[in-house]
């Protein structure tokens, strides 16, 4: 067998081209539904297992998986506001702590996600270099924002504008980083982490511009009396917190209104999760979704899809078999002459078959071989792949 | 040598018939077959191989009734005994000269590819004038030097017996008389038998007979 494998090995290797389209072709085919497999599998791993850590989300009615992806993988589609009265709402009932969420602003193309404190706890979080936010406009960010932008604590990220159009829209603001969190092999990773405070400046529901009673330059005063003091559009509004101007950083209105996206509430116990739930069954604005039952129809419905995709490559791999055996067909009708000589020299037939077996062992054992090792590659990367690709 | 006697064959659904009621060659001989195309010449030379077998009559090469073996035994005694030398050289062009040369020994179980076969093959080229060639595939190799590997890949086994089907007709007519001189010069070392067929009458005079097939047995349709 080994003068088989001897002779089938030049062979394979004189004719290079042809067996690398071949190794390619049953590389890809044995590759592709495997891949797909680990990739789900490790979609699934994660959607579930951050679904099952999340007990309670509550949000605007609407698509509760849209709720769920904002909230839990920072998904870029964002669900309908709410109000910071359903945090205060959930902490009346005493059922649950809530943890506001306000995801919907980017910085070059990473969610930044607006919360309290509470959530670095709830999600076991922790600061690796630098320190948490402690002043508004700070914010602390996840390894993989750190890396993939190389910014450290010191570094600053600019909010990116809503929309280049909208000339009253949201403005860009200049954050400082205070810190950066240790990996966690989550979308956390992923995401710029600032008070909500922070999130309502972007937005513009708070602004800090130059004293206006201060100011010498009389142009920028639109309309002066006793008790308040007009300007123009002139006014220099900041677009960077410091510690110069973070004194004249205001808020208009009252803050129970300001928009947020989701309370993620952490009932006590399991009566108080029942509770808590009963109370928002009739309700008309809010809705209360439990992530881990979302998640589970939306991996239904992948695996679905999946078992589609499984079957289209099925009937590829089959065209891809039988476009092989008819090359092997083809080659081995080309060598005809070459096997009638070494049979005319005296090579059995069943030695001719062994010398042929060897060549298609060969490339099998290589397109295996290859496969395996892409599949190794996805295995490891799968982690990352799912977190950038599909979360 | 080879003693042929009452040897009939025929293929199916062909009106070819060959007839041979004796023929001899005996040790050492060279011997040129001539004769018209499709007069048998080679179909004689695959019986004699044992490729095919007769319907009738008993084929005795080196003193081994080669009709009468069965498939695997006749394959083992051709690889052993019988060096083919072909028109079109028939070498293998994904493998090297040296593979080539080596490559009875890879197909078959009954020879024994060993040091002493790798140096005599070696020994065998250098003769040849090949040796610097070894390691080129043989597109690298002018028909001479092709014909040359093909003949080395014949003599390695030490055959008793050389059957040359037309071995010098793709070569110019210098190449022709040296590879014939190669060839005669190391199967009188062997002690070997040459059974030639060609139709180069320029060769026939260094040849010890010649025998033209259709006059002498009546071949043919």
């Amino acid at each position: 067998m080994i003068d088989s494998l001897y002779i089938a090995w030049q062979y394979v290797r004189w004719n290079r081209g042809k067996t690398l389209v071949l190794i390619t072709s049953i590389t890809l085919i044995a590759f592709l539904p495997l891949a797909l497999q680990i990739v789900l599998q490790e979609s699934e791993h994660q959607l579930q297992s951050r679904a099952v850590n999340t007990p309670l989300l509550i949000g605007a009615k609407g698509s509760a998986l849209d709720l769920v992806m904002n909230s839990l993988y920072f998904d870029d589609e964002a669900p309908q506001a709410i109000n910071m009265q359903a945090v205060g709402q959930v902490e009346d009932t005493d059922l649950a702590q809530a943890i506001p969420l306000y995801v919907r602003f980017q910085s070059r193309g990473f969610p930044i996600v607006g919360t309290s404190l509470d959530y670095f706890d709830f999600r076991q979080l922790q600061i690796e270099q630098g320190r948490m936010y402690a002043f508004l406009g700070e914010t602390v960010i996840g390894a993989d924002v750190a890396e993939r932008l190389a910014v450290v604590p010191g570094g600053s990220l600019v909010s990116s504008p809503d929309n280049l159009f909208d000339i009253a829209g949201v403005y860009p603001l200049k954050m400082k980083v205070s810190g950066v969190l240790a990996r966690s092999h989550s979308p956390d990773d992923l995401a710029i982490f600032v008070d909500l405070r922070t999130a309502w400046v972007i937005q513009g529901f708070g602004h800090g511009h130059q004293d206006l009673v201060k100011s010498r330059d009389a142009t920028v005063i639109l309309n002066q009396d006793e008790k308040t003091v007009t300007a123009n559009a002139k006014l220099l509004q900041y677009t960077e917190i410091s510690e110069d101007n973070i004194d004249s950083f205001h808020f208009h209105g009252d803050e129970s209104i300001y928009p947020i996206t989701a309370v993620l509430a952490q009932p006590h116990d399991d009566k108080s999760s029942a509770l808590l739930r009963g109370r928002y069954l009739d309700d008309i604005v809010y809705q209360v979704v439990k992530p881990d039952d979302v998640i589970e129809g939306l991996m239904e419905n992948i695996f679905r899809i999946k078992n589609v995709i499984n079957a289209v490559i099925f009937i590829v791999g089959i065209a891809t078999v039988l476009t092989i055996v008819l090359v092997f067909i083809l080659s081995l009708r080309i060598r005809r002459d070459e096997m009638n000589t070494i049979f005319r020299i005296g090579c059995s037939r069943m030695t001719t078959m062994r010398l042929l077996a060897a060549e298609i062992l060969i490339i099998l054992l290589a397109s295996a071989l290859l496969c395996t090792a892409l599949l190794w590659l996805v295995k490891i990367n799968s982690g990352g792949l799912v977190r950038s690709f599909i979360l | 040598m080879i003693t042929i006697e009452s040897l009939k064959f025929s293929y199916a659904n062909s009106s070819f018939r060959l007839n041979v009621p004796d023929f001899t060659v005996v040790k050492g001989e060279k011997l040129a077959v001539i004769g018209p195309s499709g007069s048998g010449k080679t179909t004689m030379l695959n019986l004699i191989a044992g490729i095919i077998v007769p319907e009738n009559g008993n084929i005795n090469v080196a003193g081994t009734a080669v009709s009468q073996l069965p498939d695997a035994g006749r394959r083992d005694f051709r690889i052993s005994n019988i060096g083919f030398v072909f028109q079109n050289f028939q070498l293998l062009d994904y493998l090297s000269v040296m593979d080539n040369i080596l490559h009875p020994y890879r197909i078959s179980k009954a020879l024994d590819l060993n040091k002493t076969v790798h140096k005599r093959a070696i020994e065998l080229a250098q003769q040849m004038g090949i040796a610097d060639k070894l390691l080129c595939h043989p597109d690298q190799l002018s028909q001479g030097e092709q014909q040359r590997a093909a003949i080395c890949r014949a003599l390695l086994p030490q055959p008793k017996l050389i059957l040359a089907d037309e071995a010098t007709g793709n070569l110019d007519p210098e190449n022709k008389m040296l590879i014939l001189d190669m060839l005669f010069n190391r199967v009188d070392e062997d002690d070997s038998t040459v059974l030639a067929v060609t139709h180069d009458y320029e060769l026939l005079s260094r040849f010890d007979r010649v025998v033209d097939f259709h006059e002498f047995y009546g071949v043919g349709a």
